[in-house]
């Protein structure tokens, strides 16, 4: 049960990560990574229940393949954060990237703020593993393309507009995307519906509204009060038809 | 509006004087061809694929399988299958999807290289009392080394060197996933490359819990749908491949259809039974070369700087410069899939029209990268369309530093290139999931054919290099001076680098 600090002023993210390791190995249960400039991949393929607190602007990839550590940033984050991850959780007091949460096939990815394009790209679940990305803000276009499973939750709590970019969810097959409010009805990509959520959907999404509340000190009862738009895939086979035998 | 029959694109005939009634053709066949009544074996022909299962297991020689019994009026242009192409598409209004590599009648370069060996003024080796070294490293090669004197008078290497693949033969098994083909055809390949001291892919579909014991001897696939992709996978394998394309498909991603993720198929790629699993065309964390090198790095960090990446590619118009940018990504050797490459399921407009020949690419790739200073960087494995020992040798000769084979070691296990892979009925239990069928490859039986195959395979190259005056592969890598183009036109040779017969 110790805590470390480790200075990350100047230091390749190599060095940095190996200096991570080697302290999850001594057993330190806190690892707290000050001056941290765009070093990527951190926690990178982590495995364990290790914290690590990230004062600073981690580069891209942050926890990617990470098996069961938490990461809380309390900065902005950049490309592909949550990366095909696995267990664990990454907290960010800011906004994140493109590709936010990409393949990611379990664990939980929670953003402030807002996230880039392709957010969610590709996630998927399998048995007890389901994937959860949790955007305070508002996504790109391209949010939960060719979803195979998991959760993704867009608060937009500084939009009142309905949502409004393209590609939403096209080849979707697996998993479930909530927004809060409405979408236009254009965004909704090939293969995906879009519509009102059900008082039992937002049952479902309630443990989820409550950690995100927690973790950024918001008072939850607006998110819990607002309507959704659920979206979800049409079919768990998209592209069934699309072939015929030679 | 109906289109109505087309004929029959095989006839099979039982000889009743032959036939003892065994039943064994109506067992064996798994597309439903044969049944007994009381008059014999009846079939229907339609139904036949030309898997051979049938022949091979019937003891009397009673069957006769022919081609095309009934023929359309012969044309160049119009041909039977373009024919049918049309009927199909005009029925059905959908991309035709075919099996195995490609099908056109492209000419191979492979068949217009010739091998050099030595007469009178050089020996030529014989491997039986010769050492030949075919030991062969895959990854990067220091640029130079650097040594310190130590203070007891003995010199210590100080230049870090990155891990190498270390092959007996430059002969390597490449990616077929687990789910394209069986548990059972895995199994097999891959006794025989830890026996042999080689190597082979996992392909996109995971490693199942039955491969851990060959794990040493694994190269796990991370392809853009991430499937079975963790990092206890990634620690598993001898080496990592990051997948951009595929020989017989490139530019696009793969679907392996809901029907086929079985409940062990679903564990391995970690994905629900009976969905679709769909790999996207592009990598989503990857847009750009220098995106590749942050996927190439991440796969590093997360196996901390234990394994080399691989990266495939297909063989494409611009594939030398492609391979030139990997070689800057970190990577530590470029996979070019040539368009003769197999699969389990392509549309048929790409897998016979989209790429180039692995010869050129080869060649190319070898050039560009001799001529930027960076060939140490990257191994360059080559892949699509290794029919036999000679062209090992000859992509070897062109720049290779191995070579993956594919549906070699599936026709070594009894694959008759029938091209129907994708309807998972595969009677010689390979790209199936149907227990019964799976049942039928015995794994120790089949891993003794596939390191047969690569034995004798390798003992030819040996035997080439020989006569040659070749002792080893290092020698044989990228001596194109012992080539030469047979009807090849000037353009061709200046590509591939090699010089005319007789010149």
């Amino acid at each position: 049960m110790s805590q470390i600090t480790i200075d990350a002023a100047g230091i390749h993210y190599t060095p940095l990560n190996k200096q991570i390791r080697q302290a999850v190995r001594d057993g330190a249960s806190e690892i707290i990574l000050k001056n941290v400039m765009g070093q990527r991949f951190i926690g990178d393929g982590l495995i364990g229940s290790v914290k690590i607190v990230i004062h600073g602007v981690p580069g891209g990839d942050l926890g990617m393949f990470m098996k069961g550590p938490t990461i809380e940033v309390f900065g902005n984050a950049d490309h592909a954060p949550g990366n095909t991850m696995d267990e664990g959780t990454i907290i960010i007091h800011g906004a994140s990237g493109d590709a936010t949460a990409h393949s990611m096939r379990g664990g939980k990815v929670f953003v402030r703020d807002d996230i880039g394009y392709r957010g969610g790209i590709h996630m998927k679940q399998y048995l007890n593993k389901r994937p959860v990305l949790v955007v305070g803000g508002t996504a790109k276009a391209f949010l939960g393309e060719y979803m195979a499973g998991g959760l993704v939750i867009l608060f937009r709590m500084k939009d009142e507009e309905p949502y409004a970019e393209m590609g939403l969810a096209s080849g979707i097959h697996g998993g479930e995307i909530f927004i809060r409010g409405t979408v236009k009805e254009w965004t909704p990509g090939i293969g995906s519906t879009a519509q009102l959520a059900s008082s039992e959907d937002i049952e479902r999404i309630k443990p989820f509204i409550m950690e995100f509340s927690q973790y950024f000190n918001v008072d939850p009862s607006e998110l819990l009060n607002s309507s959704y738009t659920r979206i979800a895939p049409v079919s768990a086979r998209p592209f069934a038809g699309k072939y015929t035998w030679e | 509006m109906i289109i109505g029959s087309r004929p029959a694109r095989f006839q099979v005939v039982v000889d009743k004087n032959q036939c003892m009634l065994c039943g064994r053709c109506v067992e064996n066949c798994s597309y439903g061809v044969f049944r007994i009544e009381q008059d014999g074996i009846v079939t229907n022909t339609r139904n036949c694929v030309a898997c051979h299962r049938c022949i091979s297991q019937c003891p009397r020689d009673a069957i006769t399988i022919m081609e095309r019994p009934c023929d359309y009026r012969s044309h160049p242009v119009w041909t039977a299958q373009m024919k049918e192409n049309i009927f199909k598409q005009a029925e059905s209004g959908k991309i035709l999807l075919g099996g195995m590599g490609n099908a056109a009648p492209y000419p191979i370069l492979f068949d217009h290289l010739v091998l050099d060996a030595c007469q009178v003024t050089n020996p030529s080796i014989d491997p039986l009392r010769e050492p030949m070294e075919l030991r062969t490293y895959i990854g990067k090669k220091p640029k130079q080394l650097e040594y310190i004197q130590t203070s007891d008078g003995d010199t210590s290497l100080i230049t870090e060197l990155t891990p190498n693949l270390k092959l007996e033969t430059p002969i390597m098994i490449g990616h077929m996933s687990y789910g394209a083909i069986s548990l059972n055809a895995h199994k097999a390949m891959a006794q025989a490359v830890s026996e042999i001291g080689t190597f082979m892919g996992t392909g996109e579909g995971g490693l199942h819990e039955a491969l851990y014991p060959y794990q040493d001897r694994m190269i796990v696939q991370v392809a853009s749908g991430r499937f079975g992709v963790d990092v206890h996978y990634l620690e598993r394998g001898a080496a990592i491949e990051i997948k951009i394309g595929q020989g017989a498909k490139p530019g696009i991603g793969g679907h392996l259809p809901g029907e086929k993720v079985c409940a062990d198929v679903s564990c391995t790629r970690m994905i629900p039974e009976g969905s679709d699993a769909i790999s996207p065309a592009p990598h989503h964390d990857i847009y750009s070369i220098e995106d590749l090198k942050q996927l190439v790095i991440s796969l590093k960090e997360a196996t901390e700087w234990k394994k080399p990446v691989f990266v495939k590619i297909a063989a494409v118009h611009n594939v030398a410069a492609i391979a030139a940018g990997i070689a800057r990504s970190g990577a530590d050797a470029v996979v070019i899939d040539g368009f003769r490459g197999g699969t389990g399921a392509a549309p048929a407009v790409f897998r016979d029209h989209v790429g180039i020949p692995i010869e050129a690419a080869i060649a190319a790739v070898d050039t560009k990268l001799r001529k930027q200073g960076i060939r140490n960087e990257v191994s360059i494995i080559a892949s699509g369309g290794i029919r036999q020992s000679a062209d090992v040798a000859k992509a070897i000769c062109l720049g290779a530093d191995a070579v993956y084979i594919g549906t070699a070691a599936l026709i070594a296990m009894g694959c008759r290139v029938c091209g129907t892979c994708y309807r998972g009925l595969c009677s010689w239990g390979i790209a199936t999931q149907r227990p019964d069928l799976v049942a039928r490859l015995h794994p120790d039986e089949a891993a003794h054919n596939v390191k047969n195959l690569i034995d004798a395979w390798t003992l030819e190259l040996a035997e080439l290099m020989g006569a040659a005056g070749i002792n080893s592969i290092e020698s044989l890598r990228g001596n194109r001076d012992r080539l030469r183009g047979y009807m090849l036109d000037q353009t061709m040779l200046d590509v591939l680098d090699v010089k005319a017969i007789g010149a």
